[in-house]
């Protein structure tokens, strides 16, 4: 059935390049089952970006630089602008990695995942610790498992450092540990007290795991965060010791004792604790239910049947958070095959499935990274710790269909002179074209206004 | 937009009508996504507890008392001018009915109006739009905007609104946009979309660009817009910004740092949304929300985490200003909700649907039961403007 290729390679796909509905076309989920299984080597692309550990390096002798000389105020502030025009190529550059694999991938459903997970465990550059390792996270941490197991890829992103600096958990500090004693101790009456923040163990229940229903309680949260003091990364406070911007378990900062969350006794001492909680977390009912509705509405409808949730997180829990078994179950829910599409692509989507089909990607990173951030959508940046919403009416306002519109107009006005709107058409949607946009589109007045049409047609802006 | 454009819009719309002077108030909802920390906002300086309990965040002696009990933090100064003025009202230990700490299930319930997270699709706003005596003169998407490209919950439903937001694009030519608007005429879906961001547009004009790079900067640009719009005589008369960045579990800084140049982008933004407003300032009311409040104490990263009760504002010519509106509840640990944060005294539903009754000219019985679902015990807020209805 050649519908099925055009819904392999545009909803579960990145969308179609040249050809690739036809080499869909025979197993349409084969094709996709083949994607999501097995390990691959790095692209190319990523393969030559820093890692997050020489960033970090970079980072603090950056900022040691600038608390240097933080008595001369003049020189701070220009240091501090240096700080940023320093790290600003190392995320440019991971940007432009990504989009490239992504525009180039003959396997772009395993490309989705991969942006679908991270998207999950999001953390966002626009905070200034996070701008050159938000990338990074993505590359390290999900790249790796996103054919291996749910369990495993939670506990690479928990220990990530841009995991750690985003959700504010290197500083936490036990209460009741010997770095607080020591320091609480010797501190004057208006000192700072250490302490634990949250905010690392809250999102990991209500976003990572568990899900905002799951059934936790704010016990449990500030529990879980004293579990996860002295969690941390090796900083050049070499004291408390580990490896310059790798993941560190500092034990002087961690809140000693036996600790109950969700029921459960964790009498382990040091890392084994928050290891343990994090790896029944990874394996709890209320975990594979959380996942399988977000994945539902990623690949089915922003509001999926519940049958079909049911399978995905059956899946999961029978698996034991396999993903290669939980992303075949959603391709073997039938509703994710129906048609005509309904999910509306967000920025992300639409400028990615563009430049697919037209084969094409700017060479300037700066270029890169512009449409994304012009249709609201700036790679890395999701605003909050939720991620960017993965439903319509997040994305389909008035002025951003008009902006998705000047997009297209932009696009098209640069391909126009080696394009055909029709073949593109046929390239990119096969049988999905519609009647209407195909007689739109020939009798537009121009290769450049039918490139546009076809790019702001209702069957190009779904998947 | 080009005047070719414009004229292709206006051949596809109808054109507006002129509101009359009797709906002539203008509503602005502010958004700040995130949690704002109100103790940190507004000190209560003048409570027993308060300087022990906030240890290195307190603001101990501030610039800017609002009374012998509470002050605004010293980044407020324009606002603080309103107050002086009367044309400030401060609410606070205020919150939702949402007792949770999610941010999304925090913002979801605040916009949605029911009282439950997650249990309606729609906005309290755009439920109430039919409500409204401007509703009977002119289509819903003339009368509300929002300041976004996309169109937050609180206006989001079956009335349809419009969404604005600065483009570095290039404009799309008039005539492969009336092609669109063809392609589209069979798809409601995205022919009601396009329509309501031509008319937006056309309404925007020149000079609306903006960097978008600082957030700060942009709500300031988005603001002093939002006062373009409104302030026309044909123009919307309800607009909703919403601005990120006060989740500050680390680092919040007391007078000066993190949280200080935040308030201190929202003064701005507030100043430029009166500026821009010009004479329509005096009808107009600025409701300033948040989805929770934080801790009382300070947190082990010298920030707090995700609380309950907060602050709020209402600024405008029309407002009665110059008092703290609240049922204080202290500070002292007894006095605590869940022995850690500001407790709830006052509903923020009852300060919204004051506005929409007394300001905006909604019957209070549609409030009840379209906007506010459920909502009985938060009775309507009284005595918020000048002169009953605002026109």
């Amino acid at each position: 059935m050649t519908l099925d290729a055009v819904i392999a390679a545009n909803r579960f796909g990145l969308g179609a390049r040249p050809g690739e509905l036809e080499r869909a076309r025979d197993d349409a989920r084969g094709w996709l089952l083949k994607q999501a299984t097995g390990s691959r080597p790095v692209p190319a692309e990523i393969r030559g970006l820093p890692s997050s550990a020489e960033i970090f390096k970079t980072y603090s002798e950056l900022r040691r630089d600038r608390d240097d000389a933080k008595s001369d105020k003049e020189a701070a502030k220009r240091l501090l602008g240096g700080l940023r025009a320093k790290l600003a190529p190392y995320y440019l550059d991971q940007v432009a990695a990504r989009y490239r694999v992504a525009v180039a991938s003959e396997e772009s459903f395993r490309e989705r995942l991969v942006h679908f997970w991270t998207n999950h465990f999001a953390v966002s550059a626009d905070k200034p610790q996070v701008l050159a390792l938000a990338g990074t996270l993505e590359n390290e941490a999900i790249r790796p498992h996103v054919a291996g197991r749910f369990a495993d890829m939670l506990a690479a992103v928990e220990a990530h450092p841009a995991m750690i600096l985003y959700l504010d958990n290197q500083a936490s500090i036990g209460p009741g540990s010997q770095l607080a004693q020591r320091r609480n101790r010797r501190a004057a009456a208006g000192d700072r007290k250490l302490g634990i923040n949250e905010n690392l163990a809250r999102e990991i229940l209500e976003l990572h795991t568990l899900g905002v229903d799951g059934g936790y309680t704010q016990q449990d949260v500030t529990t879980f965060a004293k579990a996860l003091t002295g969690w941390s990364l090796g900083t050049d406070r070499p004291f408390l010791g580990g490896e310059l911007g790798k993941f560190a378990f500092h034990d002087a900062a961690h809140e000693p004792g036996a600790k109950t969350i969700l029921g459960t006794r964790y009498g382990q001492s040091g890392v084994a604790q928050p290891r343990a909680v994090l790896a029944d977390l990874a394996r709890h009912s209320a975990t594979a239910r959380h996942v399988a509705f977000k994945l539902a509405r990623h690949f089915i409808a922003d509001e999926p049947p519940p049958e079909a949730v049911e399978r995905i997180a059956k899946a999961f829990r029978d698996s034991d958070g396999d993903l290669p078994t939980v992303h075949r179950a959603v391709l073997d829910t039938p509703q994710a095959w129906a048609s005509p599409a309904v999910k509306f692509k967000t920025p992300h989507e639409l400028v990615v499935s563009s430049l697919r089909m037209l084969d094409f990607v700017p060479s300037e990173p700066r270029q890169v990274a512009a449409p994304f951030d012009l249709l609201g959508q700036r790679p890395y940046t999701p605003c909050s710790p939720a991620g960017w919403p993965d439903t319509a009416t997040h994305w389909d306002g008035p002025d951003a269909l008009l902006k998705r519109i000047e997009w297209a107009g932009s696009v098209a006005g640069r391909v126009a002179a080696r394009e055909q709107p029709l073949n593109l058409g046929q390239r990119s949607l096969g049988a999905a074209l519609n009647e209407r946009t195909r007689t739109a589109i020939t009798r537009a007045a121009s290769a450049e206004q039918g490139i546009t049409l076809l790019l702001a047609s209702p069957e190009f802006q779904r998947r | 937009m080009s005047g070719a454009l414009a004229a292709g819009a206006t051949a596809m719309l109808p054109r507006c009508v002129f509101a009359d002077v009797a709906t002539d108030a203008r509503f602005v909802l502010v958004l700040l996504r995130g949690a704002l920390d109100g103790l940190a906002a507004v000190p209560a300086y003048g409570d027993g507890a308060y300087a022990a309990k906030r240890g290195a965040l307190a603001i101990t002696s501030p610039q800017l008392k609002l009374d012998g009990t509470f002050a605004l933090h010293p980044s407020l100064t324009q606002l603080h001018e309103r107050y002086q003025a009367k044309e400030l009202l401060v609410f606070h230990a205020v919150a939702s009915p949402y007792r949770e700490r999610s941010h999304f299930d925090g913002q979801d319930l605040l916009e949605n109006g029911t009282g439950t997270a997650k249990a309606a699709h729609d906005g309290w706003l755009n439920r109430a739009l039919p409500l409204l005596p401007e509703a009977k003169r002119r289509a819903t998407d003339r009368i509300a905007l929002a300041l976004a490209q996309n169109v937050p919950l609180v206006l989001r439903g079956a009335a349809r609104v419009g969404s604005w937001a600065p483009s570095r694009l290039p404009e799309t030519d008039s005539d492969t946009l009336q092609r669109i608007a063809d392609l589209y005429s069979t798809d409601d879906y995205f022919a009601s979309r396009l329509q309501s961001a031509l008319a937006a547009d056309s309404v925007a004009g020149e000079g609306m660009s903006v960097g978008r790079r600082d957030p700060l900067n942009a709500l300031n640009a988005v603001a002093a817009a939002a006062g373009k719009f409104l302030a026309a005589a044909d123009g919307p008369r309800i607009a909703v910004l919403e601005a990120g960045g006060w989740d500050t579990h680390a680092n919040q800084g007391a007078e000066r740092g993190q949280l200080a140049n935040r308030l201190r982008g929202l003064d701005q933004a507030l100043s430029s949304l009166r500026t821009a407003l010009g004479a329509a300032w005096a009808r107009s009311a600025v409701l300033v929300v948040t989805e929770f409040g934080r801790t009382v104490a300070v947190n082990g990263t010298g920030g707090t985490d995700h609380g309950t009760a907060t602050c709020a504002f209402l600024a405008g010519g029309a407002v009665a200003g110059g008092r703290v509106v609240t049922d204080w509840p202290g500070l002292a640990n007894s006095a605590l909700y869940e022995g850690r944060d500001l407790r709830p005294t006052l509903d923020v539903r009852s300060i919204m649907k004051g506005v929409l009754a007394s300001h905006l000219g909604a019957a209070e019985s549609g409030l009840e039961e379209q906007a506010f679902p459920g909502s009985r015990t938060a009775r309507p807020l009284g005595d918020l403007f000048k002169h009953g209805l605002s026109g």
